[in-house]
């Protein structure tokens, strides 16, 4: 029974997801928005790392970066995907207090709503580096890419960023304004901490345990790993760490997180329902 | 067991937290105070009362949208706020003068998906929605997407909505608030017969329109700044207003016959007379009915002649005023400055 009920509320929040986020009455815009804008958010980074590096991509960094923004895209996707299904619900179509009365399991119906987020996020993440292989001398090689090793990792991230979101969501849930950007505000704030764009090296020292502390920072070093050992070996930050020990940490610090997101999402509706708030829109 | 009651409060309490500017102290406002209440399965119960009286509020305690201050509530036997998960499935909610919905998707598709969250297999969930659309008069809506219809038509969209789960407990909060009149008829004839259809289903409406409450519910319950005032069927809240026998007649002219005839009868509590182009219209207030026979006599001795005799009902209107001491629409008017 509970299974069931969980079940239906991830499928049919998928569904509904989906038909939201692909109701683009002009397919262009759909492909703008899927693919032009991941495409020239990548093209203004390899713009400022030519400047700053005099024209060299043929050092192990370009690599780096390039594949650490393009994964990235799917911090802000997921984690937007889940927490703005709140604002989304109450002030647009103002269901919310419907869902909530339904014997659904809400969490688990955020948490579906986000999945079409994660399609669209996968295609501009495919497309970004295919583009980078193509144009801009990404070397990857296929033949030795770790396929086990990157498919766990990327599953076990977009587990982490889902929980991620489901966090934001409780604090939407208990902010009666317009809260829509949450998620990709924290994706913007984490950017720097999460080895992203430059090894964790480069930050102060006293900046640094804030990126050991993200599960982000090992997510991207495990997938570029898989997808590039070598070039992920040249930079010291992890460098004494094997892929297992990473994972390791990973997964660990997803639990740790996962955990505290539960929690706080079940805080804030408790918080929600005693304060009036899931039906509450910004113009009352 | 107390399972038989559809809904139960008990000294049900809300007070919500008001933020004021930062210096300001933090004000509370009591939204429900001490409720009351037990409606049993099969009822059609109403809530009456002005804008901002706690209607709205009482629904979202009993439909596990927010949580009381004080005291508990149970719907179906179940308490509302211990057992939200155990209470949901039994229950649906609609709120009028709102359009709510997925724009985006038709008729259809907005109903299916909530069928599917409650768990109805999917081809009776179309049965249904066929039947219900029908049964409201928008069965050519089906495949419309829902953001091409008017307000009125996506507000019974909504309708449907609730009752397509089949709840034992169903709450419709201002239903036909923003109708039209067509269609205020519409809705109104289709709760009605969607209760008829199974003794055991429960519903709890709230209004502030007088007639609505007096056609519909077998019981009314007169709610204002945030207390239950009075309790019963309508029939009863106005018996209990005035056990007077109202009586308004018109009648051929007087003959002689005063004021102070008619008041001496020991059964007339109340007269007054007002000469008419063709007679006199009398009001009078008789201590029962059967007292009528006594004026009529009189009435005869004096040879004047009856020309229309009807008995005025106190409304619910008359009850309120006589509960607050002011009428709803006054009562609005203050309640808001406050
Ligand atoms: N979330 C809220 N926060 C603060 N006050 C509220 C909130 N919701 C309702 N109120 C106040 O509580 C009172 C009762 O409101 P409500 O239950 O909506 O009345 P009704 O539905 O009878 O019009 C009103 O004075 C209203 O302003
Ligand atoms: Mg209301």
């Amino acid at each position: 029974m509970q299974n069931s009920t969980s079940w239906r509320s991830f499928r049919m929040a998928a569904w509904l997801g989906w038909v939201i986020e692909s109701n683009w009455t002009d397919p262009f815009l759909f492909a703008v928005y899927s693919i032009v804008k991941p495409i020239s958010g990548a093209a203004i980074l390899v713009v400022m790392y030519g400047i700053i590096s005099g024209g060299n991509f043929d050092t192990p960094l370009f690599p780096y970066i390039y594949l650490g923004n393009a994964f990235y895209i799917y911090v802000g996707a997921v984690m937007t995907g889940v927490s703005w299904a709140v604002v989304d619900d109450r002030e647009h179509y103002k269901t919310l207090k419907y869902m909530y009365i339904a014997p659904i399991n809400i969490p688990i119906y955020l948490l579906g709503r986000g999945v079409a987020r994660f399609i669209t996020g996968s295609i501009a993440v495919v497309i970004t580096i295919a583009a980078g292989i193509w144009f801009l001398n990404v070397n990857i090689n296929f033949a030795e890419v770790d396929w086990l090793l990157f498919i766990v990792t990327l599953i076990v991230g977009v587990v982490m960023l889902a929980l991620l979101g489901l966090l934001l969501a409780g604090v939407t849930l208990t902010v009666a304004r317009h809260e829509g950007f949450i998620g990709e505000a924290t994706a913007g704030a984490l950017y720097i901490f999460s080895g992203a764009i430059f090894p964790l090296d480069v930050l102060p020292a006293w900046l640094r345990p804030i990126g050991y502390f993200m599960p982000t920072t090992y997510w991207l070093e495990l997938l570029r790993r898989s997808l590039v050992g070598n070039v992920a070996a040249a930079f010291p930050t992890l460098a004494n760490f094997s892929d297992l020990q990473i994972l390791g940490i990973m997964v660990g610090l997803s639990i740790f997180f996962g955990t505290i997101s539960i929690w706080v999402f079940r805080w804030c509706d408790k918080f929600a329902r005693e304060r009036g708030l899931i039906d509450r829109t910004t113009n009352y | 067991m107390s399972a038989s009651f559809a809904i139960e409060t008990n000294d049900l309490g809300r007070i919500y937290k008001l933020r004021g500017s930062k210096k300001e102290k933090r004000k509370e406002l009591v939204a429900l105070q001490n409720v009351n209440l037990t409606v049993e399965r099969g009822e059609l119960f109403g809530l009456l009362g002005p804008n901002g009286a706690g209607k709205t509020t009482l629904i979202k305690v009993l439909t596990t949208l927010l949580s009381p201050t004080s005291g508990w509530a149970r719907v179906a036997g179940l308490d509302v706020h211990a057992e939200p998960e155990v209470v949901r499935p039994k229950i649906n909610m609609v709120s009028g003068g709102e359009s709510s919905g997925y724009g985006l998707l038709t008729v259809r598709e907005n109903l299916w998906m909530f069928s599917q969250f409650y768990g109805v297999p999917s081809k009776e969930a179309n049965e249904r929605i066929e039947a219900l659309l029908e049964m409201v008069g928008m069965k050519d809506r089906m495949h419309t997407k829902s953001s091409d219809l008017s307000t009125g038509l996506r507000q019974k969209m909504n309708i449907v909505r609730g009752f397509l789960t089949e709840p034992e407990v169903l709450f419709l909060d201002e239903p036909t608030l923003g109708l039209d009149v067509g269609a205020m008829r519409d809705v109104r004839k289709f709760i009605l017969d969607w209760l008829k259809a199974d003794e055991e289903r429960t519903l709890l409406l709230t209004t502030h329109y007088m007639a609505e409450a007096e056609e519909l519910c077998d019981r009314v319950a007169i709610i204002n700044k945030g207390r239950v005032l009075a309790c019963d069927t309508p029939t009863a809240l106005k018996q209990g207003l005035q056990k007077d026998a109202l009586f308004e007649i018109e009648v051929s002219p007087l003959n002689g016959l005063t004021q102070q005839n008619l008041l001496d009868q020991p059964e007339v509590t109340k007269a007054a007379v007002t000469e008419t182009e063709t007679g006199a219209k009398l009001s009078l207030s008789l201590v029962e009915e059967s007292a009528l026979a006594r004026v009529i006599n009189l009435f005869t001795q004096k040879e004047v002649k009856v020309m229309n005799l009807t008995k005025r009902q106190p409304t619910l209107e008359d009850v309120f005023v006589d509960l607050v001491g002011r009428s709803m629409a006054e009562e609005e008017e203050h309640g808001s400055g406050e």
